[in-house]
């Protein structure tokens, strides 16, 4: 495996060995967040072009399966993060926040090009636009562009992974880099 | 039929309609009170059988309304394209959901987004605004201080 790579980190802990084997010795905290990190289902869930970028980022080509993101849920019940890959109007962000809130914990979020972080080209003069879907739901990782390349994407979604292997909540990463 | 047969068998037909030149697609100018018989004529005459509403729009000129129809015939491929004027203060012209069945949902959208009034429609609501939405959003001078940020 290698261990220089962020995005393959070994398991957690010190092995010992032993005759006929070995101890391991870690911590359940680090591995439960190890083995999160390493299987994120994503939600089925695009409102617009980005989604076509995410599809592609699912495919053969880019294959996000290679880092843990297996399988897409078409139902909010069996999802780990949602990608807000496209424009939330306002119509629909009444079912984004309804289906963020049938995910079991924990969940994830990721806002997916300029329309999810801020509204992006409909910022101004627009009727229907949501400013950023942050203002229906909680947003753990933010990507740029219009729409952002796949590489973008997976580069997010690492981050991501980073961020639940950190062990640190939403709400005590906000306090430590105010 | 090419568009040479297509615009003098218009022009035969329909001695009150304007062409308008250089377009892609035969284009013609009508009086938007007798759309619904032109309507009906371009629909069921032998050798035009428009029978194909493939695209119905309005566009707000600031000054007035222009409603717009695409049409083609899936017998003959000719395509033909409707322009009339409509009163900005007061738009309002007939339904033609009742000769093409796709112009029930584009003309509630055309209702919805620019107020267009579609006389006898069977269904005009709110389309894609909730019913209790004011105003018209995709008019130029549509103001909504609530959601719009202005630049």
């Amino acid at each position: 495996m290698d261990v220089g790579n962020k995005t393959a980190d070994p398991f957690p802990g010190e092995v010992h060995p032993t005759a006929g084997g070995g101890i391991v010795v870690s911590k359940l905290d680090e591995i439960i967040n190890w083995a999160r990190s390493n299987s994120l289902w994503p939600l089925v869930f695009g409102t617009s072009c980005c989604a076509i970028e995410m599809m592609s980022t699912a495919g053969a080509k880019y294959d996000w399966s290679r880092f843990g993101f297996e399988v897409a849920r078409a139902t909010p019940r069996q999802a780990d993060v949602i990608v807000i890959a496209g424009t939330i109007v306002n119509k629909m962000a009444p079912v984004l926040k309804r289906l963020y809130d049938q995910m079991a914990d924990p969940k994830y979020v990721i806002a997916m090009g300029a329309c999810a972080t801020s509204g992006g080209p409909f910022f101004y003069n627009t009727y229907s636009v949501v400013k950023g879907a942050d203002h229906v739901i909680p947003v753990d990782v933010y990507i740029a562009g219009c729409p952002p390349r796949p590489e973008a994407l997976l580069h997010a979604l690492i981050t991501l992974q980073e961020k639940i292997r950190s062990g640190a909540t939403r709400e005590q990463i906000k306090v430590e880099k105010p | 039929m090419t568009k040479e047969e297509l615009k003098s068998r218009l022009g035969e037909l329909l001695p009150s309609a304007t062409f308008e030149e250089g377009t892609e697609w035969t284009t013609i100018m009508i009086d938007p009170s007798a759309w619904k018989g032109i309507a009906r004529q371009l629909r069921f005459t032998p050798g035009l059988d428009l029978d194909y509403l493939f695209c119905l729009s309005c566009v707000d000129w600031k000054t007035h309304f222009t409603m717009v129809y695409h049409m083609e015939s899936t017998l003959h491929r000719h395509i033909l394209v409707v322009k009339a004027k409509l009163d900005r203060s007061d738009p309002e012209i007939a339904t033609v959901s009742d000769i093409w069945r796709t112009a029930e949902f584009h003309e509630r959208e055309a209702y919805d987004l620019f107020g267009v009034r579609f006389t006898d429609h069977p269904d005009l609501r709110r389309l894609f605004m909730t019913e209790e939405w004011k105003g018209w959003p995709l008019r130029k001078d549509y103001e909504d201080p609530v959601n719009m940020i202005k630049l």
